[in-house]
C-alpha cells in the first residue's frame, strides 16, 4: 500500500517538476530567445510563445468569443477531444477486427502469411500515414450505395490502417506462440483446428495481443489527429489546434489548451486498453 | 536457391498487387483522386525526380538530426533513472505518459517558440518522439541484470561504478540498440507528420498536402512513394546497426 | 598452503579449530522474517578441506554458503573466513565463487570473463593475460582463450566459471551446485576435474550439492542438514580420493599426468565399498533428519 502512494506522489511530483521547468525556463531566459547566427537556439519566452501554465488553464474557463452566451474554451476543447477520441476509437476497433481477422487467415493459410506477412512488418516501418492527404480528398466526391462520402469518415479510415497493421502482427505472434509441448498435446488429444484456436492459441495470444493494442491505439489517435488536420475535418481536437494556433486575434495560450486537450485523450484512450489489460489478467502470465 | 523459394511468394504478391491496381483503375475507371495508376505514379516520380531527391533530403535531414540528439538524450536519461531511484520515479511516468500521448501535436507550439523559419520545431518534435521508446527499451535493459550476474560483482567487491561498466551497460547494449531500431522509422514519421502542423513548406509531407490541394494526385503518390523508401532506409539502417552491434551474442 | 593429510577426514576435521580454518561458522542463525532458515549452525572448514553441503531444498544450505560469502546477512552468531570477517574477506578477495548458472559474462571473450575479478581489483593488463592464461590451462581450455561463451558447451562454461573463482588465488572456494545443470557424464569428469584443481591449489571446498554420490566421492566429509528449521543434523566421512600433489606452475605435462592418475582414481572410488558405505551414510542420515 506504502508503495503505491510513493508511486503515485512521485508521479504528481514528476508533472509539477514539468511545471515548474517550464515557469523556470520564462523567468530565466531572455524573452525573444537567444541566437546564434539566424537559428534561435533557445526558445521565446515571451507570454505569447510560452503563456504561464495557470493563463492555459485559466484559458478553459473563458467563453470562446467575446458574445454573451458563447461557450467556454474549455468546452469546446472538450467536445473536439471526445470528436477525436470517437473517431479514434472507431478506427481502432475496425483496425483491430480487421488485423485480427488477417492474423487469422495468416494462421491458417500459410501461403498467406509468407507473401503479405513481409508487406505488413514493413508497413510498420513505414510512414504510412503520408497518404492522410489523399483519403481526405474522398470527401463528398464518392458515394457507396447512396451514401455519400463523410469527411469523418476519411478520419476513421487512416486511423483504422494506422491501427491495422500492429495489430496484425501482434495477434499473429501470439497465435504462434504455444510451445510445440502444447500444441502436440493438442494432437495427443485429437483435438481439431478450431478447438486449438479456441482453447490454446487464441488465450495464447493475449499477452502479445496487447502490447499491439496499446500501440495500435497511440497510432489511431495520431492518425486521427493527423488526419483531421489535412482533411480540414472540423469538430476535432486537431483542427482546433490548428484554429487556435492561426487566429490571429485569439490568446495564444488557446492553442495551448487545445493541445493539453490532445494530451489527455491520448492519455483516456491508453486507459480505455488499459481496462481491457485489467479485464484479461487471468491470461496475461501464458507468455512463455 | 533457398532465399529464392522465400522469396517469391511475396514478390509475387507485390507484382500481382500492381497488376491487379494498374488493371483497376484503368479497366473501372477508377478517378485519379481516389487511386492514380501505378504507371502514372511512376511517371510523376520520373518527372519530379530531383525535386524528390531535395525534398527526401529535407524531410531525411529533420529525422536524422532528431534521431542522433532523441537517441543521445534518451539513453542518458535512463542512465540517469537507473542511477537514482528518485529520477527513476519522477521521469518515468512522465515518459510513460508521453508515449501515450500524440507528441506530434506539440509541433506548433515549438514552431511559436522557435519560430517558423527553422528546421528546429520539427527537429525538436523528432527528438521527443525518439526519446520515448530509446528510454524505455534502455531503462528496460539497464533493469534487466541476471541476478547471478549482480550476485558475482557483490561477490567480486566491485564498486557501483564498476558494476555499471562491466555488467549493467555492457548487458543493457541489446536492448539499447533495439531502442534505436524502433525509434528510426518512427523519426521519419514524425517528421513527415509535423510538416502537416505548419512551418516551413520544403519536406515531404508538405509536398504531399500541397499536390494533393493542387488536385495533382500522381505527383502527391509519388511523394509518399518517396515518403516510404525514405521510411525504409532508416528501418534498414536501423536493422544493420542493431545486428552489427549484437552480432557474436547469444 | 598448508599440505592435507592424505585421506584421513576425520582428523582434519578435529584439528580445524587452529587459526588456518578457512571457514569458522559458530552458533550462526539466519530468519527470513518468521522463517528459520538456519538454527544453530556450528561448522569448521579446515585449510585445504573439501567440505559438502546435502540436504532436502529448504534446508538452507544455499543460504548457509551465501552467508558465508557475505551476499547475506546472519541474524545472530558469528562467521569467519580466512580469520576474518565474512565482509572483510569478500573485500579482500580470501575466496571465490562458483553459481549454478555459469554466468559469464556473454560480451567478453572467455579469457576477458576469466580476467574479470582481476580487472575490478586493478591488476594490470599483462599480469592478468598471464594468470588467465594459466588458469585456462589449468581447466583444459587454453584453445578458447579468444571463443565467446555462447560457442562453449555447459560443462566448458562451468570449467570457465571455476576457473574465474580461481583468479585471485583464494584459498576458499565456495560452489553453489555448480554441476546440478549438466549432464551425467558430464558431471562425473567435472568432479574429478574439480578434485585436481582443488589438490593443485591447494584450496578449502565448501561444495553445495543435492547429489549423494557426487558428495560421496568429492568431500572429506559431507555435512548433512535438515530443514524447518534448516540445522546440521550429521556429519559424515566422505572418501575424497587424492593424487600427487603437482604445485601449480610446474609444466603442464605434469599437471596432466597427476590429473590423469587422480581420474583413475576417483573412478576406483566410485567402485569401492567405501564408497557405497558413505552412499549409504548419508542416506540414511538424510532419512533420519527427515523423520
Amino acid at each position: 500500500m506504502g508503495g503505491r502512494w510513493r508511486s503515485a506522489l512521485m508521479t504528481a511530483a514528476g508533472f509539477v517538476l514539468l511545471v515548474l521547468l517550464w515557469e523556470l525556463a520564462k523567468l530565466v531566459l531572455p524573452d525573444a530567445g537567444v541566437s546564434v547566427g539566424d537559428t534561435r537556439v533557445l526558445p521565446r519566452t515571451d507570454d505569447a510563445a510560452m503563456p504561464h501554465v495557470w493563463t492555459v488553464l485559466a484559458q478553459l474557463g473563458r467563453p470562446e468569443v467575446a458574445v454573451p452566451g458563447a461557450r467556454l474554451v474549455g468546452v469546446a476543447v472538450a467536445a473536439a477531444a471526445l470528436f477525436t477520441l470517437g473517431l479514434a476509437l472507431g478506427g481502432l476497433v475496425l483496425g483491430a477486427v480487421l488485423g485480427m481477422v488477417l492474423a487469422l487467415v495468416m494462421l491458417r493459410f500459410e501461403l498467406v502469411e509468407r507473401a503479405a506477412l513481409p508487406y505488413v512488418v514493413l508497413s510498420q516501418t513505414v510512414p504510412l500515414i503520408a497518404i492522410a492527404p489523399l483519403v481526405a480528398g474522398w470527401g463528398g466526391k464518392i458515394a457507396i450505395l447512396g451514401w455519400s462520402w463523410q469527411p469523418w469518415a476519411s478520419v476513421m479510415v487512416i486511423s483504422s490502417y494506422l491501427a491495422f497493421f500492429p495489430v496484425a502482427v501482434g495477434m499473429l505472434r501470439g497465435l504462434s506462440s504455444p510451445i510445440r509441448a502444447d500444441v502436440e498435446l493438442f494432437r495427443a488429444m485429437a483435438a481439431g483446428w478450431w478447438t486449438t484456436l479456441l482453447r490454446l492459441r487464441l488465450p495464447a495470444s493475449v499477452p502479445h495481443l496487447l502490447p499491439a493494442l496499446r500501440l495500435a491505439t497511440a497510432a489511431a489517435v495520431v492518425g486521427a489527429i493527423v488526419a483531421e488536420i489535412s482533411t480540414g475535418t472540423r469538430g476535432g481536437i486537431g483542427r482546433l489546434i490548428i484554429e487556435y494556433a492561426q487566429s490571429a486575434t485569439g490568446d495564444p495560450s488557446r492553442m495551448y489548451a487545445a493541445i493539453l486537450g490532445a494530451a489527455v485523450l491520448g492519455l483516456v484512450a491508453a486507459g480505455a486498453v488499459g481496462l481491457l489489460d485489467v479485464g484479461l489478467r487471468r491470461y496475461r502470465g501464458s507468455v512463455r | 536457391m533457398r532465399s529464392v523459394l522465400r522469396a517469391w511468394p511475396p514478390l509475387a504478391l507485390g507484382v500481382l498487387g500492381l497488376v491487379a491496381w494498374e488493371l483497376v483503375v484503368r479497366l473501372a475507371g477508377v478517378p485519379a483522386f481516389l487511386l492514380p495508376a501505378p504507371s502514372a505514379i511512376g511517371a510523376a516520380i520520373g518527372q519530379q525526380f530531383g525535386v524528390l531527391l531535395s525534398t527526401s533530403a529535407v524531410t531525411g535531414g529533420n529525422a536524422l538530426v532528431g534521431l542522433l540528439a532523441g537517441f543521445g538524450l534518451g539513453v542518458l536519461l535512463a542512465l540517469l533513472a537507473a542511477w537514482s531511484r528518485l529520477l527513476r520515479e519522477l521521469t518515468t511516468p512522465v515518459v510513460l505518459a508521453a508515449s501515450a500521448v500524440p507528441i506530434v501535436a506539440l509541433a506548433p507550439v515549438f514552431t511559436t517558440m522557435f519560430g517558423s523559419t527553422t528546421e528546429l520545431p520539427r527537429r525538436l518534435v523528432v527528438t521527443i518522439v525518439v526519446l520515448v521508446p530509446v528510454f524505455v527499451s534502455t531503462a528496460r535493459g539497464l533493469r534487466q541484470v541476471l541476478p547471478v550476474h549482480d550476485e558475482l560483482m557483490t561477490a567480486l567487491a566491485a564498486s557501483p561504478w564498476q558494476h555499471a561498466r562491466f555488467v549493467r551497460l555492457p548487458g543493457a547494449v541489446p536492448h539499447i540498440v533495439t531502442g534505436l531500431r524502433l525509434a528510426a522509422p518512427a523519426a521519419v514519421i514524425a517528421a513527415i507528420v509535423a510538416e502537416y502542423f505548419g512551418g516551413l513548406q520544403n519536406g515531404l509531407g508538405s509536398r504531399v498536402s500541397s499536390a494533393a490541394a493542387n488536385t495533382a494526385y500522381a505527383r502527391a503518390w509519388a511523394f509518399v512513394a518517396a515518403s516510404i523508401v525514405l521510411g525504409l532506409l532508416f528501418h534498414l539502417a536501423g536493422s544493420l546497426t542493431e545486428r552489427l552491434v549484437t552480432r557474436g551474442r547469444t | 598452503m598448508t599440505g592435507t593429510a592424505d585421506g584421513a577426514g576425520d582428523e582434519t576435521a578435529d584439528g580445524a579449530a587452529d587459526a588456518t580454518a578457512a571457514v569458522r561458522l559458530v552458533g550462526l542463525d539466519k530468519a527470513f522474517g518468521s522463517v528459520r532458515a538456519l538454527t544453530g549452525i556450528d561448522l569448521t572448514v579446515a585449510g585445504g578441506e573439501f567440505v559438502s553441503l546435502i540436504g532436502p531444498s529448504g534446508c538452507g544450505k544455499s543460504t548457509l554458503l551465501r552467508v558465508v560469502a557475505d551476499l547475506e546477512q546472519p541474524t545472530a552468531g558469528t562467521v569467519e573466513v580466512s580469520g576474518k570477517t565474512a565482509r572483510r574477506a569478500r573485500l579482500d578477495q580470501d575466496y571465490g565463487i562458483a553459481f549454478q548458472q555459469a554466468g559469464l559474462l556473454e560480451w567478453r571473450t572467455v579469457a576477458e570473463n576469466v580476467e574479470l575479478p582481476l580487472q575490478v581489483h586493478g591488476v594490470g593488463k599483462a599480469e592478468r593475460r598471464q594468470r588467465a592464461g594459466e588458469l585456462l590451462e589449468l581447466v583444459g581450455l587454453a584453445d578458447f582463450a579468444g571463443s565467446r561463451p555462447g560457442q562453449l558447451s555447459g560443462g566448458m562454461q562451468q570449467r570457465v566459471a571455476i576457473a574465474r573463482a580461481l583468479a585471485p588465488s583464494p584459498q576458499l572456494l565456495l560452489m553453489d551446485e555448480p554441476f546440478g545443470a549438466l549432464d551425467e557424464m558430464t558431471r562425473e569428469r567435472m568432479q574429478a576435474e574439480l578434485l585436481r584443481i582443488a589438490g593443485e591449489t591447494g584450496a578449502a571446498v565448501l561444495f553445495v550439492t543435492h547429489s549423494i554420490p557426487e558428495a560421496a566421492v568429492l568431500s572429506d566429509r559431507v555435512v548433512v542438514m535438515s530443514a524447518r528449521p534448516g540445522r546440521i543434523t550429521d556429519v559424515i566421512d566422505g572418501c575424497r580420493p587424492r593424487g600427487t600433489r603437482a604445485p601449480l606452475g610446474h609444466g603442464v605435462d605434469g599437471a596432466e599426468l597427476a590429473g590423469d592418475a587422480l581420474s583413475d582414481r576417483v573412478d576406483d572410488v566410485r567402485e569401492s565399498t567405501a564408497f557405497f558405505a558413505a552412499i549409504t551414510a548419508v542416506r540414511e542420515a538424510l532419512r533420519k533428519g527427515h523423520g
